[in-house]
């Protein structure tokens, strides 16, 4: 009898511990997987990032490791209003930098975090495929019916800007199609389905000239702000507030630049 | 499938001294089956419980009547209906093939059909465009020839939902076959029935439970297919931007309208299946 | 002759090769043990097998070359295997649709076929709601409607319970009475191939081991299998003119044969002694009882000895005589009661 008992008590476990993974660990003994470990020497620090900040924010975390020995950095890159509503959900992020002040509000609305500082700005290129088989040369060429086009959809900072620029050029262009993230825009240019996007200036750099960006004027009418965040809740406490700072330093800043983006 | 198991009586119901004697073995429980069944019944509709408790229910009709919504889920139940209908054209003849054809490397050719299954959808959509896009291997010709492209066109929804679903009809197919019992193909054969005649007439109607649930299947997967939808199809409303797409973008900047959209979905969808089922299992 | 046939079928510890010969309106009964080889004969006549070697000529035109769809043949299954979501109506017409006939046609045919075995009444009926007697005839009707040349049936009563089996057996051997082709029909029930065959082909191990007239196969078995099967003890000995000698027997019988002979009796024939018995019949010999058991309304006794034989006896007599395994009797055999033939 006994024997049979143990044996539930094992599968019961197990099933616990599977609908904890997807609860997010709360209230598990702390496991490897958790976040917050500060009983040893070796600290973490987690950080939701925006997905064009990939890049950078990978090079400037072996940075931040290097600076801080036994440290580790852990990223979640991804869209940022998913990643600002993974944080409202009870996350447990240290960092978040969003490629968008509304989605900065998202968590500063909810009080997660305070005053977050805007360290990069992007800027809009039109992006073509190699050779430019539309000969696109500038915004206006958008508008052609013949050029397909692809956006960012209205609801991805991306899209937002997009149609901010269009909409200071005065132009009406119909895309075929409203993507769901920047990357995907720019998978689209670089497979040649579309003629033209309009992306950023760092994506197309981190394309490794597969796609070849146009500067437009109109983009300085849709700059985007990055504002970054230590989060109020950081499980890592000060830890959190030193990558920020690392991110702000003139070091974060030569990456950054490095990689397309413009000083605020 | 009848259903009318439940008015039998349980053992040992009737009379009550039948109690004090051993209850006979079938009448208990086995709860080593009925405690995971619980589970996984929970495991599966909580989350369903989750949308429902979170539904804005006040703005629901609102929102139910936005031009978008209803284009989007006219777009999904079309392009569903339609990759279906291509799934079980192109199918059913591939799971004959693979249940009832020896050829050298049958068992190759039956993973290589799961490969959408396993495959990540996203990716699934890229290797789409590379073989149908614009410069793509079939893309290009189709273009040159035909004039037809198919990324960010309804056709293209169609495409990138039957690349994904068709697996669930072929396996599903397969399998009735293979259980089906080939000697009813030789009773018509030497009733003087051509291959074709005997597939028809007699294959065909032998598993058509099992095309029935692969085409439910084939045709729920399409319903709720986004990633290589939107990666091959792109999004744009009114062509491509069917509801999964158009939930993936409303969670973007409004959760609560994500969460009504996807209980749009659920209820429609539920709705055909149960009918269908009903008429399924009314039928002679 | 309508039908003549080589089937050779070759299979890894198996071989199959028999030749058939098959007149209009004769019934051939393959019987044999099973693994025998009979099925696999009848897939190979219908076209389900393809043979290794061989071929089958029916009415002067080579069959074996063609698939099974376009030979002139009829199949009855052993489970019948009715198409389960057409109607009796239906299958009975599945095979003169594919023949070319029209639908109203075709249930015409099939009207008239059910009507003849019995079934108007069960036209509209699925398989699954008919009786297994019905099942059989609707099968028989179905394949009674391509107007084969060929008619097969395999173990066409087996899946019967023996009340319904009689009825069947009747009814089938008139039908096929009326059946102007060949059949061929595949049985290893004895009482089954005596009523419907006008003659019998044993097989045993892919070989015919005897052919010939029922009641010849019956009186004169030639292997253990046949003299089982027709409940006869049969050996295989040498004739000198006057006595057979089996072993170290020597069995005087009414028929005379010179060289190798077969001799066969009834268990019924045998008598049993607890002492060696006054007169002394002609052939009498010690044995050991090894086994007794009941046998329809009276009683087996297995002797072992110069010979293994098997005796019946009353009930009655095993209680006087005291019988039981382990046991040494007499067993006497009037020369009467024997039977003799040439090997």
């Amino acid at each position: 009898m006994s024997r049979r008992l143990s044996r539930w008590a094992t599968a019961l476990a197990a099933v616990l511990a599977l609908a904890g993974v997807t609860a997010c660990g709360s209230g598990r003994p702390a496991a490897s997987a958790s976040p917050s470990a500060p009983a040893s020497g070796a600290k973490e620090v987690t950080v939701f990032a925006a997905a064009s900040l990939t890049g950078t924010f990978t090079e400037l975390g072996k940075a931040f490791e290097a600076a801080n020995p036994g440290t580790t950095v852990r990223f979640n890159f991804g869209s940022s209003a998913t990643l600002a509503q993974q944080i409202v959900q009870g996350a447990p992020a240290d960092v978040f930098a969003a490629a968008s002040p509304a989605t900065m509000k998202t968590v500063t609305d909810a009080g997660l975090a305070s005053a977050p500082a805007t360290f990069v700005r992007n800027r809009l290129q039109i992006a073509v495929p190699a050779g430019n088989p539309a000969g696109v040369d500038e915004l206006k060429d958008l508008a052609d019916p013949k050029v397909k086009v692809a956006l960012c959809a209205p609801q991805v900072p991306c899209g937002a800007a997009a149609v901010k620029a269009l909409e200071a050029a005065g132009l009406k262009v119909t895309p075929v199609t409203l993507e769901q993230d920047v990357k995907a825009t720019l998978t689209k240019v670089e497979l040649g389905e579309v003629d033209a996007a309009l992306v950023y200036t760092t994506d197309v750099i981190a394309s490794g000239g597969e796609v070849r960006g146009i500067a437009f004027p109109e983009a300085g009418q849709a700059v985007n702000d990055y504002p970054i965040a230590a989060l109020a809740k950081a499980p890592a406490g000060d830890l959190a507030g030193r990558f920020v700072d690392l991110v702000l330093s003139q070091r974060g800043k030569d990456v950054l630049i490095k990689a397309g983006f413009e000083a605020p | 499938m009848s259903g009318s198991q439940g008015s039998r009586p349980a053992p040992g119901g009737g009379a009550g001294a039948a109690r004090t004697g051993g209850r006979e073995v079938s009448g208990r429980l086995p709860w080593m089956l009925v405690a995971p069944a619980v589970l996984g019944l929970a495991f599966l509709v909580l989350p369903l419980a989750g949308l429902l408790i979170r539904a804005p229910w006040s703005t629901l009709l609102q929102r139910l009547a936005e031009p978008q919504v209803l284009e989007a889920l006219r777009l999904s139940l079309v392009s569903a209906t339609v990759a279906t209908a291509a799934c079980l054209l192109l199918g059913v003849p591939l799971a004959w093939l693979l249940a009832r054809v020896e050829f050298p490397g049958r068992r190759l050719v039956r993973a290589l059909v799961t490969v959408p299954l396993v495959l990540p959808p996203v990716v699934g959509g890229v290797a789409l465009l590379l073989v149908l896009g614009r410069r793509g291997l079939v893309g290009q010709w189709l273009e040159a020839t035909f004039g037809v492209t198919l990324p960010f066109t309804t056709a293209g929804v169609i495409v990138a939902e039957a690349f994904v679903a068709m697996p669930f009809l072929v396996i599903s197919v397969e399998g009735a076959l293979r259980a089906a019992d080939r000697r009813f193909e030789e009773a018509a054969a030497t009733l003087g029935a051509s291959r074709w005649t005997v597939f028809r007439r007699v294959t065909l109607p032998l598993i058509m439970p099992g095309v029935v649930a692969g085409a439910v299947l084939c045709w729920a997967r399409a319903l709720g297919e986004f990633g290589a939808t939107i990666t091959f199809a792109g999004n744009f409303p009114g062509t491509t931007q069917t509801m999964p797409l158009a939930v993936y973008l409303a969670l973007e900047t409004e959760p609560e309208a994500a969460i009504v959209l996807s209980l749009v979905l659920l209820a429609v969808s539920v709705a055909i299946l149960a009918g269908l089922r009903d008429r399924w299992v009314a039928a002679p | 002759m309508t039908l003549h046939a080589r089937l050779v079928v070759t299979r890894p510890a198996f071989t199959l090769d028999i030749t058939l010969e098959v007149a209009p309106g004769e019934v051939v009964a393959l019987l044999g043990p099973n693994g025998a080889g009979k099925t696999t004969a009848l897939r190979a006549l219908a076209g389900l097998l393809a043979l290794s070697e061989g071929e089958i000529v029916l009415d002067g035109r080579p069959l074996h070359t063609l698939p099974a769809e376009h030979r002139p043949i009829g199949m009855v299954f052993q489970d019948y295997l009715l198409f389960p979501h057409l109607s009796a109506l239906d299958n009975v017409a599945f095979g003169p649709r594919c023949q070319g006939a029209s639908r109203a046609e075709a249930r015409r045919t099939a009207a008239e076929l059910l009507e003849r075995v019995g079934l108007a009444a069960h036209a509209a009926a699925r398989p699954r709601q008919l009786s297994g007697g019905q099942a059989q005839r609707v099968a028989l009707a179905r394949a009674l409607a391509v107007r084969p040349r060929l008619l097969l049936l395999d173990e066409p009563l087996a899946a019967l319970d023996a009340h319904t089996r009689l009825e069947i057996r009747s009814r089938l051997r008139r039908h096929l009475a009326d059946f102007d082709g060949a059949t061929v029909l595949v049985t290893h029930d004895p009482l089954d191939a005596m009523v419907l065959a006008d003659r019998l082909i044993v097989i045993e191990h892919g070989a015919i081991v005897q052919q010939g007239a029922p009641g010849e196969v019956a009186r004169r078995p030639r292997t253990d299998y046949v003299a089982r099967l027709v409940g006869l003890n049969l050996y295989r000995g040498l004739g000198d003119g006057a006595r057979i000698k089996v072993g170290e027997l020597a069995f005087s019988t009414v028929e005379q044969v010179e060289g190798p002979a077969f001799v066969a009796f009834s268990p019924a024939a045998v008598a049993l002694y607890r002492t060696r018995p006054d007169g002394s019949p002609r052939n009498l010999w010690r044995a050991r009882i090894d086994g007794i058991e009941r046998h329809g309304d009276n009683v087996r006794v297995h002797l072992e000895g110069p010979i293994t034989a098997v005796a019946d006896i009353t009930p009655a007599a095993v209680a006087e005589l005291d019988l039981a395994p382990g046991r040494e009797v007499w067993a006497s055999l009037k020369a009467a009661e024997t039977h003799a033939y040439p090997a």
